[in-house]
């Protein structure tokens, strides 16, 4: 069985603030937002532990939370690089060089979509939708920070800037 | 018409429906089939399989039936060229992942998608490309994986949330990735959990300890009773040669609807134990020797004939068929002894006068959803009864009060409005009591006990939930009749009942506690509950008591008596002890001086008394093991012998019929369930009552393997789980 971890009180707090939006019978609908505020105190990714300190939090049977974390592409559920690069390779960005831009930055850091560095710095992520920021394609989001516009050199100085 | 009528016409033929009923209700009903892979009458509706899809006139597209809520008017082909193409387009997407193991699978032959797939399947795949895998699950002892053949119906995980309470299945994933899992790697720990087994439509949930063993075609199916508690859950026996190979249920709404508890489903397996006692057997000098039926029971009768009437003492499995206990009871009455008993792990009989003629709930098993508060006096219902806690649960959620009085608390899958815990359970009680006694007439001996007495918090809420309530129900448990002040318990719970308005019941020991008080197993009374001239010693009492002859009939006295061990010893010291049982103990080896094999309930006829009252007679299932003989067959030949009247019975029916003319209005009025409050204040020393853990109820549970490798049975061996 695996262990449940207490939650920090920051996260606990930012858990409140999301059930308050809801009906008391909903607190599934909390789910999502504890789950980002949990990924974001460790290093990007979740573990079992954490999600089940989400489900005792919430009064959720643990399943119902791993179900909600293994859906949504936003949520990391195995150990990845602790800075987030996600390169949107959906239509636009593609027509304007999504996919060049790819293999640039595999090439640059050694790893494939999906995989993180080995020093743990970055975590390229795996397949990025349509980030709505068609205007500015190419584009990616570091951090949950948009960069768009992008060529190779500045795509080189974001990643080279990120500790 | 009415306002919540409408009329909709099904494949060009007018239908009444109820207003928003689900089209799919509608075709069932008046016999239109629609294929269905996720839907399910259980189970709340998913509409993600498609295979339902059916022609609406003016409809944009095809329609789930499962989903679709009818409307006045609404024109439904169910058949139309258009409706099939959309069902047969399903398929098409439903076999694109599904493997081609038919061959191999255990539930080819029974299998929702391989019917359906020759109803709606095309004959060639044009899929060309690869097929995914998923990884298998180890869900624990009871339930298969192949994880590749499931379609995601999701019946399973709705079955978790919404029936057993305990979601434990999940969707993992999603798109090509999705797939039914607990995420991480555990087994599913619920006392009705193999249910995912008959929900699932393919061969992706397949029963476990049964893998490989048949196939579907070869076996027979007998209609089998649960012997393990006092529901009397309606089975199937799957049969082949003789040799049962899985239970299933058989869909009874008024008792176990379309469930069946772990325990039903695969109790059987101890039938086949290596444990079993093959041929009649007779201690000389010490040592075992098998000897022929004939010898074994000309020496029993010969035992019995020459013992001194009151030095006889018979002591019976509450489990016993009625008609065996009818028989046991005559012989009894022919040797003119009354230390007959089946009450193996009472310990206060002091209000047994009081008893009601059989013990009963005090309302049906399906009346009891329909409760708007609930007290549970001294029960861990769902490991007693695993049906009546799914009812208490459902009663529970349209808004039930369940309220729980017991020595501790323990897991339970419905919300809980308000428990007490502790030791003594009557203080408890008295507690509840003592808030609602001012307005109302109690019996001076409990009007005493409640004296000065103040409820906690707790027990004012309960008192409350239950005064307020319309239908109130108080039903005591297994722990509640094992505690050593049981009498003055189920006093103080009914005198609660009677001031309340509530029904009163119990949740009784074994299989039949109720046929065995109708055909008079017990000390004090005869057949229909006629009060003997004078009462015999009860099931302790024997346990202390010097014998010639001890008759133990369907128990093991280590396992199946209170203070087991004690019970062994004193057998030791008996002058002559018979055991008749399906198995060979070293208790039993120890202790008794013949053994006779005899069936268990699946390799006999007879008729169990449920706590409804309920008489359900059943046919032997399967060739017995050995040289064992049905029960009742061992008992009228030893019945002749002894040379008791009337007794050429040539079937279990006719046993059965006899004593049924005996009870004649008795065996109908079965509810009446008024414990008058008569209490000893016996109060012993020992305030503890043992639990007897779910799966240790009877020999053949004990011995059941699959069930001894669950979670629940590790946890009550204290081993690490």
């Amino acid at each position: 069985m695996t262990e449940t971890v207490q939650l920090s009180s920051h996260v606990r707090d930012e858990i409140d603030r999301w059930t308050a939006k809801f009906p008391e019978e909903g607190k599934r609908s909390a789910v999502i937002g504890a789950l980002h505020a949990v990924q974001h105190e460790n290093d990007g990714y979740l573990t079992a532990e954490l999600m089940n300190g989400v489900a005792d939090y919430l009064g959720l049977p643990t399943i119902q939370v791993y179900e909600v974390a293994t859906f949504y592409s936003m949520f990391q559920t195995k150990p990845v690089g602790r800075n987030n690069v996600a390169i949107c390779t959906n239509i636009s960005c593609m027509l304007r060089g999504a996919d060049d831009l790819v293999e640039h930055v595999e090439n640059k850091l050694g790893v494939k979509l999906g995989e993180s560095t080995e020093d743990g710095r970055i975590y390229l992520k795996k397949e990025e939708e349509c980030l709505a920021a068609c205007c500015g394609a190419p584009m990616m989001m570091v951090n949950h920070v948009y960069h768009e516009n992008l060529t190779t050199e500045v795509v080189d100085e974001i990643l080279d800037g990120l500790e | 018409m009415s306002d919540d009528k409408v009329t909709i016409e099904v494949d060009g033929a007018e239908v009444e429906a109820v207003k928003g009923q689900m089209l799919i209700e509608v075709t069932d009903r008046v016999g239109a089939y629609v294929p269905r892979f996720c839907y399910h009458e259980k189970l709340s509706v998913a509409a993600n399989c498609r295979m339902c899809l059916v022609e609406v006139e003016k409809g944009p597209k095809p329609l789930p039936a499962c989903a679709t809520p009818v409307m006045d008017g609404m024109k439904v082909f169910t058949k139309s060229a258009y409706a099939i193409g959309a069902q047969k387009a399903t398929m098409e997407f439903l076999l694109i992942n599904h493997p081609l193991d038919c061959p191999i699978c255990d539930q080819g032959g029974e299998c929702e998608l391989q019917d359906l797939a020759m109803g709606y399947g095309s004959d060639v795949s044009r899929y060309n490309d690869r097929k995914r895998v998923v990884k298998d699950k180890d869900l624990g002892p009871l339930v298969s994986t192949d994880m590749t053949r499931c379609i995601h119906c999701t019946r399973c995980v709705r079955f978790g949330e919404e029936i057993a309470g305990m979601p434990e299945l999940g969707t993992i994933g999603r798109a090509e990735n999705m797939r039914i899992s607990t995420f991480i790697e555990k087994s599913v720990d619920h006392e009705m959990s193999a249910n995912i087994i008959d929900l699932c439509p393919v061969g992706a949930l397949n029963n476990k300890p049964y893998r490989y063993s048949a196939r579907a075609w070869e076996m027979v199916q007998r209609a089998a009773i649960s012997p393990h508690d006092c529901v009397g859950s309606n089975m199937h026996a799957h049969v082949l040669r003789g040799r049962i190979k899985r239970m299933v249920p058989h869909a009874n709404e008024e008792i176990n609807e379309t469930w069946l508890s772990d325990r039903d489903r695969f109790g059987f397996e101890g039938i086949y134990s290596s444990d079993r006692l093959l041929q009649p057997r007779l201690k000389v000098d010490g040592e075992w020797r098998d000897i022929d039926w004939e010898e074994a029971l000309q020496t029993l009768a010969d035992k019995l004939q020459a013992a001194a009437a009151d030095k006889v003492g018979i002591l019976a499995s509450p489990s016993s068929t009625l008609e065996e206990a009818r028989l046991l009871e005559r012989i009894a009455a022919h040797l003119g002894t009354n230390n007959i008993d089946h009450r193996l792990r009472q310990l206060d009989f002091a209000d047994q006068e009081n008893d009601p003629l059989i013990p009963t709930l005090g309302c049906s098993i399906a009346e009891l959803e329909k409760k708007d508060a609930i007290l549970m006096v001294g029960s861990d219902v769902r490991r007693e009864a695993p049906i009546i806690a799914h009812r208490i649960r459902k009663a529970s959620l349209t808004g039930a009060k369940v309220c729980f009085a017991d020595q501790e608390k323990r897991p339970y899958h419905f919300d809980v409005e308000a428990q007490t815990t502790g030791e003594d359970l009557a203080d408890q009680l008295i507690g509840i009591l003592s808030t609602v006694s001012m307005d109302a007439k109690l019996p001076k001996s409990i009007a005493a006990m409640c004296k000065g007495v103040s409820a906690s918090e707790e027990q004012g809420r309960i008192a409350n939930a239950l005064r307020n309530a319309e239908r109130a129900q108080v039903v005591i448990g297994h722990n509640a009749l094992r505690h050593p002040r049981s009498s003055t318990i189920r006093a103080l719970a009914a005198a609660i009942a009677d001031v309340c308005g509530a029904d009163f019941g119990v949740i009784s020991e074994g299989a039949n506690a109720a046929g065995a008080h109708l055909a008079g197993l017990l000390p004090h009374r005869g057949p229909a509950g006629v009060p003997r001239k004078s009462a015999g010693i009860d099931a302790v009492k024997m346990n202390a008591r010097d014998l010639d002859v001890v008759v133990l009939f369907g128990l093991e006295p280590d396992q199946d008596v209170v203070n087991g061990a004690d019970a062994v010893e004193h057998l030791c010291s008996q002058e002559f002890v018979v055991s008749m049982s399906p198995y060979k103990t070293y208790a039993l080896d120890s202790c008794a001086n013949l053994q006779l094999p005899i069936g268990t309930f699946a390799e006999t006829s007879g008729t169990f008394v449920n706590c409804e009252g309920r008489w359900q007679s059943f046919g032997g299932v399967a060739t017995p093991v050995g040289a064992a003989r049905p029960g009742w067959k061992v008992l009228r030949v030893l019945a002749n012998l002894l040379g008791v009247e009337n007794t050429k019975y040539q079937d279990s029916v006719e046993i059965r019929d006899e004593l049924q003319a005996v009870l004649g209005d008795a065996a109908v009025e079965s509810n009446g369930n008024s414990f008058n409050a008569s209490t000893s204040a016996a109060a012993d020393s020992t305030p503890r009552t043992s639990t007897i853990p779910m799966y240790e109820v009877d020999g053949i549970v004990r011995r059941a393997v699959a069930l001894q490798l669950t979670m629940e049975a590790r946890r009550s061996r204290g081993e690490p789980v």
